[in-house]
């Protein structure tokens, strides 16, 4: 058993001889056998079997008509209402004769073949996909031909000045997709939120006041306005959107130039995750932290909205606020930084 | 006289026809050809078959779907059939598709044909591309085809994100998001990158419009191009077969294509159209009514994309956090990067496999008898790194519910998938290896000991025996035949220098072949045979030091 008696392999074909590589293979290999002798079914050996066999795929033949004659009567007879009950019944009983239709003729063809066509196994040769030497030959004096004639090698200026108009030709085709959406601009950096905007219900669009925001509770919020817009209510809803919510003001921690950006212990954060921009609408009241449903990352409302778990990066932009005459919530700025994912220039 | 009788009668509908197409487009010269081309007979053969009726069956009921849908993100006031979104302000999109569902007869039947198939289209396709991965068959001359099997598995994908995407529900509009997202977070073109492919602001009012454009046309035309390819090569290479008595790699061994293939093929196109529909008729898929329209705000817990998305979503959810940082006058956004990276390279891995194991064996032949797994025991090892991998990936998109649905810690099980991203594939790598190699003994153990009877006899002398029984000539061949390759060593080139290459193909051939078991051999059959069975030794393995190449 030692490697010495083992020797390089290769397959001889007639023409060509593939190098095995670092195959190896015993002098004394094993010799194939030769197929297997056939075995008879009993359909093959008994008349009865034969015919019970041949009954048996008619069956499921006349089963497949049967299918799609009912699946026809049960569109008519299953139609839909404005209850929603007609609407399963339809697509189950269509859905089951179409099923009965299909099947039939499945389990019917496949049966047919295996029990009454022959099932004898053939052998047939392969060849290799690589041509005679006389083929391959051939083809290279097509190619030769065809180059001698066209002078394509030997006329350099043709042959380059071609690649040039191939390697242009294609650039007008990338520059007519640029009118497929505007340069960006600073549309990133600016949201609806202005000086005096009021903080509106998502998505009613009613003024919130600061006496109606109890301890603990969280509201879905969007700009006063944003509910009555004609265009871009979406576009601006998706860059807008802000969670307030009531902390006791003893649990904020806040930094010296954020101490005026919350409203009795009421802050506005937005929404939009920093991480790929999901929703970020999960509020653990327990533990004051915004979990984002998309990607699970965490941020600490009560520590200026750090990420503390999960694959965002970067604080939730906190929307600066405060209350007017008449006590509704008003931002006093729009964000100071761009909300939702990261970009490059931001 | 009965001759003369025969040349009078006139020739049935069928002769006729046949006659007419062959003076017309050669019919008799291709059915020559190929009527009775052999296929060989398996079940995993079936795999891609069900991708490719599954991608019928996409056309049928997609074509269908197109009858009723509009691919618009104007929007109106729906007034359906469907009572709890009854004066809800929605795209035409939504509206259209909530149309097709409660409005359309047969339309939520197609709806689920449509979701099924595709989906069963992606699995299909993936499932049969790890039985051509675990039997070798990417092997020569068949690497192009591996490459064209892999477009099909990525196009599927594209073809399934595109309608998924298309009713502009509130789960599909986040899908967008977080695409919207991670375009962003591509260094220096992010921003326009997304407003290119959005039209300006996301979601803006283009984005359904342009994917259906994809979707119908552009996705399915490639698929059905590479689909041809696939098929054409598969006429060409002849398929493969499985290793037994009378199968070699210079013939193939099976059932002709008529009757019995178009029997059997075209029969199991109607059994998988008929269990998609069987499916669809009993189970819902992609409830959009309870989802709402798309609305930046609002999303719920535990969102999952569809199953084949979930590996690439699951690597976005595994990268840890303050991977961000600002260099170069610019954010790069690693915690999107390295998910993308890490996606793209396996793929690109997947791709290039059949050309790395060629660039090991350096095995220039055909090879048409596909491998058992274990008899490729480093091949296998890596598959299952990858499946592993996968997986991990793919658990990571349901981080969420599986932290909610077996109450552990969401953070401890992220840690635990990070950790299982780096430490399962080796393990798992190793296992597959080795038990491989046991496996392999184990066959060699039955070819000279025979299988085990459970029958006990007593020697004359007090012995006790298990009677082995030996198998016959044909049984056994399968456990024989298969193809031994000895790693190698750094050798010189012609010019006596000893290259890089040379020396990271010996390392690499070392990893591959170093412990292996080696076919047994006639020598050794016949000793079992008429020698004592019980006097034969145990199997050997090679040690690296005996490498003589």
């Amino acid at each position: 058993m030692s490697d010495k008696k083992l020797v390089k392999a290769s397959s001889a074909e007639v023409e060509h001889e593939y190098s095995g590589g670092l195959a190896v293979v015993a002098p004394d290999a094993v010799k194939n056998p030769g197929l297997e002798p056939h075995r008879l079914r009993m359909t093959d050996k008994s008349v009865k079997h034969e015919k019970a066999a041949a009954r048996q795929v008619s069956y499921m033949f006349f089963a497949s008509v049967v299918g799609s004659v009912f699946a026809m009567w049960a569109y008519f007879a299953f139609p839909i209402t404005e209850d929603l009950a007609t609407v399963r019944a339809n697509t189950l009983y269509l859905g089951l004769g179409l099923t009965l239709g299909l099947m039939g003729i499945g389990i019917g063809a496949v049966h047919w073949a295996k029990t009454l066509m022959p099932d004898a196994e053939v052998s047939e040769d392969r060849h290799p996909a690589r041509g005679s030497e006389e083929v391959r030959a051939k083809a290279v004096e097509i190619i030769k031909l065809a180059n001698s004639e066209s002078g394509f090698s030997r006329r350099k200026l043709i042959r380059r000045s071609m690649y040039g108009a191939l390697a242009f030709f294609p650039l007008p085709a990338v520059i007519l997709f640029g009118d497929l959406g505007p340069n960006p601009g600073d549309t990133l950096r600016h949201t609806m939120w202005k000086k005096g905007t009021r903080l509106a219900l998502d998505p009613t669009g009613v003024p919130i006041k600061a006496a109606d925001i109890t301890l603990g509770s969280v509201f879905h919020v969007i700009p006063e306005g944003l509910a009555e817009l004609k265009k871009h209510k979406l576009e601006e809803k998706a860059k807008a959107a802000v969670l307030l919510i009531r902390l006791n003001p003893a649990d904020l921690i806040e930094s010296e130039e954020r101490k005026t950006w919350s409203y009795d212990g009421i802050v506005a954060y937005s929404k939009i995750c920093t991480h790929v921009g999901c929703p970020v609408a999960l509020y653990e009241q327990l533990t004051h932290n915004l979990l984002c449903p998309c990607h699970q990352s965490t941020f600490d409302v009560t520590d200026a909205c750090k990420v503390v778990f999960g694959p965002a990066a970067r604080p939730l932009p906190q929307l600066p606020i405060t209350v007017d005459a008449e006590g509704y919530l008003i931002a006093q700025s729009d964000f100071t930084e761009p909300v939702g994912p990261s970009f490059w220039e931001r | 006289m009965s001759n003369a009788v025969a040349e009078k009668k006139k020739p049935g509908f069928a002769a006729g026809a046949a006659n007419y197409l062959d003076e017309r487009v050669g019919a008799g010269g291709i059915l020559k050809e190929f009527g009775r081309k052999v296929f060989p007979d398996h079940w995993s053969f079936m795999l891609g078959e069900v991708a490719l009726y599954s991608f019928v069956v996409l056309l049928l009921s997609g074509t269908f779907l197109t009858f009723f849908y509009q691919p618009s993100m104007e929007f109106v006031i729906y007034d359906g059939s469907y009572g709890p979104l009854k004066g809800t302000e929605m795209s035409i999109a939504y509206a259209s598709s909530l149309d097709i569902s409660f409005d359309v007869r047969g339309g939520l039947l197609m709806r689920q044909v449509h979701h099924w198939s595709a989906l069963l289209f992606v699995a299909a396709s993936g499932l049969h591309m790890l039985r051509v991965f675990f039997t070798g068959a990417f092997r020569k001359p068949r690497e192009i085809n591996w490459l064209v099997g892999f477009m099909l598995f990525v196009l599927g994908m594209a073809a399934g994100f595109t309608g998924y995407s298309l009713p502009d529900d509130l789960l599909s509009g986040n899908g967008l998001r977080i695409i919207d997202g991670m375009i962003k977070g591509i260094p220096v073109i992010g921003a326009y990158g997304s407003s290119l492919l959005f039209g300006g602001e996301f979601p803006g009012e283009y984005i359904v419009a342009r994917l259906y454009g994809l979707h119908i046309l552009l996705v399915p035309a490639l698929i059905l191009i590479f689909i041809a390819i696939h098929l054409f090569m598969v006429v060409i290479h002849k398929h493969t077969h499985y290793s037994g008595p009378g199968r070699t790699d210079s013939n193939v061994v099976g059932y002709p294509l008529m009757p019995v293939y178009v029997a059997k093929a075209g029969g199991f196109f109607f059994i998988v159209f008929g269990v998609i529909m069987l499916i669809s008729a009993t189970f819902t898929i992609n409830p959009i009514w309870n989802y709402g329209p798309y609305d930046p705000s609002p999303v719920s817990a535990g969102t999952q994309p569809d199953w084949y998305i979930g590996w690439l979503d699951g690597a976005l959810r595994l990268a840890p956090s303050h991977w961000e940082f600002v260099a170069f006058g610019g954010t790069w956004s690693m915690n999107i990067l390295i998910p993308m990276i890490v996606g793209i390279g396996f793929l690109v891995i997947v791709a290039a496999y059949p050309f790395i194991e060629a660039w090991v064996t350096q095995d220039k032949r055909e090879h048409h008898v596909l491998d058992r797994p274990r008899n490729a025991p480093t091949r296998t090892g890596i598959g299952a790194a990858g499946v592993t991998f996968y997986a991990v990936l793919w658990a990571g998109a349901a981080t969420d519910l599986i932290a909610t649905n077996f109450k552990v810690s969401l953070n401890q099980v992220l840690t635990s998938m990070q950790i299982l991203l780096i430490v399962g594939p080796i393990v798992a790598y190793i296992i597959t290896k080795r038990a491989c190699l046991a496996l392999q003994r184990k066959d060699r153990e039955i070819v000279l000991h025979g299988r085990e009877t459970g029958r006990i006899v007593r020697l004359p002398h007090g012995e006790y025996l298990e009677v082995h029984e030996p198998l016959g000539e044909f049984e056994q061949w399968k456990l024989i035949d298969f193809k031994d390759y000895q790693p190698t060593l750094a050798r010189p080139n012609s010019k006596g220098k000893i290259t890089i290459n040379a020396r990271i193909r010996a390392a690499v051939s070392r990893i591959y072949f170093e412990d292996r078991i080696i076919p047994v051999t006639q020598t050794e059959l016949d000793a079992a045979r008429h020698d004592h069975p019980e006097a034969i030794e145990a199997p050997v393995e090679q040690e690296a030091k005996q490498i003589t190449q």
